[in-house]
């Protein structure tokens, strides 16, 4: 019961945050209410008993994303395009299309039967994270590596100045 | 355990839906990107519910949620830096303006 | 004696009143916050006096000395000051955002004291993972600073708001790689575990007697993470007037002030459960009480430090600040990083790993030192640097 009203406090508040994303008009609140989204979906997480992936959602979501969209928003005050419309001419039809999608997609997980197994979380999760990720799923990761670093370069040619 | 696991799956299409409304219908490069940033969240909520409620002792979902977060930073890296350097040549951010593939 | 018993005593007390189960669990959350709360506030007002009076006397002066006896009161004085000022909010100022940066700032670090070993097991949340939890709530501060800089509508607040950025999330990654070999060193992410691992030698096997350079690389990027001097550049008054409070008055101004004193603590805090034992020592194994006693003295040792260094050095230019911390710290981490992986992985007896670690670490240490001498006694290198005009990071 009371994690039933936890969850639909969560739910709510952080469904309004993600609504905020996408009305806000001014670019900075945006990306707070995108904060506020991934602050809302870590909790989830707790709820989930994902401590690790929980933290991690903050390191890297809001220490890392966010910040980094809020900064490139504060260096460049045109990136704020104030002066542009907040939706383009198919905002109207992208909404009724995700209405749509939204309302069919809940009917079919409400008429899906899922079959819950009652088990505990490991309480070692971490470290079956760990072990996984240098076992079972070690080429992943490598790649994923890889990606991260390919990432990091890629990103400092782009932003470079050329005529410097 | 007390909830069920279709309220978390709906409250990650919400948000999925939501994000996908940003990516279709935001003018600014940078919220299309937020949207995007929904999106993984959305999915990333799915994966764990999954986890959870149906393969608790397996903990590959919780695997493939750190793999979606170095994907999400990957992508904001590059899409932030692209962003940049678009603006600087085309001075716009709009994604209708930006549509000649040469400046 | 054990300081779990009164806890226990008290859960047992509210049962047997007869409140369900559940609600004792939450009144007990909740006194629990509230009691770390109320120490973290009377721990803030008591640092800013202990950190006026080290500066003092490092600089031959006395320090606050007319309010109650040492000035021991004067930072009373200074917050009923403050709390008589007009809170100004500027005109253009974006008021939701504006406000809710101290709150923010504060917020995140008092969330910080929650996973901190006060004594065997005295700990607000006994999280599995600690480590990251602090690494996750340090993050929180960058953001409090950038919306305190943007929501001013200042162009001095804003550019204290692109150090904040520039500065803390690169030196959150030599602290990260810090706590990352700690975590590696003991085998747990859990604080009181980090700390329950350095009780050999009668308590006093601690981690810094294995990984000094790691902890002098802990110290560096904590100074910097805690926006003291030399690396306050982010709120240098001689060239960006105070940065991104710049805006900010009375209790507003207030809330920064306390953040940045009790991050401080925390920064001091960590460093003991991380790298002195947390609340180890001799005896406290046996008597709990001990260890708080210890660990209050270890971390005012260590805060002791931090002030002497604010109260001694000069500031860093901002070049000199970033390349510091890409060129110099985080190599040096890596190669910290790897070099005990490698020793951990050999499996040797407990003192031999210790000692190859010891030595790995004193070797990594030099040669550092050495590169960055040779580096600084190039005089062509650091003088044709613009002294004048840092310049701002570039995206």
């Amino acid at each position: 019961m009371v994690g039933q009203i936890l969850f639909i406090f969560i739910a709510v508040v952080t469904l309004l945050m993600a609504l905020g994303v996408v009305v806000a008009r001014n670019l900075f609140h945006a990306a707070l209410f995108l904060v506020g989204v991934f602050f809302g979906v870590a909790t989830l997480f707790i709820l989930l008993e994902a401590e690790f992936l929980a933290m991690a959602q903050i390191v890297i979501y809001i220490g890392a994303i966010a910040t980094l969209i809020v900064f490139a928003i504060m260096l460049s005050r045109g990136m704020m395009g104030k002066h542009l419309g907040k939706y383009n001419k198919q905002w109207y039809f992208a909404g009724g299309a995700m209405i749509f999608f939204f309302g069919l997609v809940s009917w079919l997980l409400v008429k899906m039967p899922f079959a819950p197994v009652s088990a505990e979380a490991p309480a070692d999760a971490i470290q079956q994270i760990g072990s996984g990720f240098v076992g079972h799923y070690v080429v992943p990761f490598e790649v994923a590596s890889v990606l991260l670093l390919v990432a990091l370069v890629g990103a400092i040619m782009l932003a470079r100045e050329r005529n410097s | 355990m007390t909830v069920p696991l279709s309220w978390y799956l709906i409250f990650a299409t919400a948000l999925f839906s939501l994000g996908f409304f940003g990516v279709l219908s935001r003018r600014n490069a940078v919220a299309v990107l937020m949207g995007v940033e929904l999106m993984l969240n959305a999915v990333n909520v799915n994966l764990v519910a999954f986890w959870r409620y149906l393969t608790p002792t397996d903990l590959s979902g919780q695997i493939f949620v750190v793999f979606v977060f170095t994907v999400a930073a990957a992508e904001a890296a590059v899409g932030l830096a692209l962003m940049i350097s678009i603006y600087r040549t085309r001075k716009t951010i709009n994604v209708e303006e930006i549509n000649a593939l040469k400046h | 004696m054990d300081l779990r018993a009164f806890g226990e005593a008290f859960i047992a007390m509210l049962e047997n009143i007869g409140i369900p189960e559940g609600w004792v669990l939450l009144i007990n959350w909740i006194l629990g916050a509230l009691i770390l709360l109320v120490v973290a506030l009377l721990l803030a007002i008591f640092l800013i006096w202990f950190e006026r009076k080290v500066a003092g006397r490092v600089q031959d002066r006395l320090g606050p000395n007319r309010v109650g006896p040492w000035g021991l009161i004067q930072p009373f004085a200074d917050a009923l000051k403050l709390l008589t000022k007009e809170a100004i909010t500027p005109d253009n100022a974006d008021r939701i955002t504006y406000n809710l940066a101290p709150v923010i700032a504060v917020f995140h670090i008092i969330m910080l004291f929650a996973v901190i070993p006060f004594a065997d097991k005295v700990v607000g949340a006994n999280i599995n993972v600690g480590v990251l939890y602090l690494m996750a709530f340090g993050a929180l501060g960058a953001m409090a600073m950038l919306m305190a800089g943007w929501s001013s509508r200042n162009k001095y607040a804003l550019l204290g708001g692109f150090r904040v950025v520039a500065q803390l999330l690169s030196y959150e990654i030599p602290v990260g790689l810090a706590m990352l070999v700690v975590v590696l060193l003991s085998g747990t992410m859990n604080l009181n575990g980090i700390a329950q691992g350095q009780g050999g030698l009668f308590g006093l096997g601690w981690y810094v007697l294995a990984l000094p350079a790691v902890f002098v690389m802990y110290f560096v990027a904590a100074l910097a993470e805690g926006e003291r001097a030399p690396f306050d550049l982010l709120e240098a008054e001689s060239e960006i007037v105070a940065g991104y409070n710049i805006e900010y008055s009375a209790m507003k101004f207030a809330w920064f002030y306390l953040a940045f004193f009790l991050n401080t603590w925390v920064l001091s805090a960590v460093a003991v459960t991380l790298f002195f034992g947390g609340w180890q020592g001799p005896g406290a194994a046996q008597f709990p009480i001990l260890g708080v006693i210890y660990f209050f003295i270890k971390v005012f040792i260590m805060f002791f430090v931090f002030a002497w260094v604010r109260a001694t050095f000069p500031r860093l230019r901002i070049d000199q600040m970033m390349s510091f911390c890409w060129k110099v710290l985080v190599p040096m981490g890596l190669a910290l990083f790897l070099s005990v992986a490698v020793v951990l992985k050999l499996g040797l007896p407990d003192v031999a790993t210790w000692a190859l670690l010891f030595v790995a670490n004193i070797v990594i240490l030099v040669v550092t030192l050495k590169l960055l001498g040779n580096y600084t006694s190039d005089l062509s290198r650091t003088q044709n640097k613009r002294l004048f005009a840092p310049e701002l990071p570039r995206l």
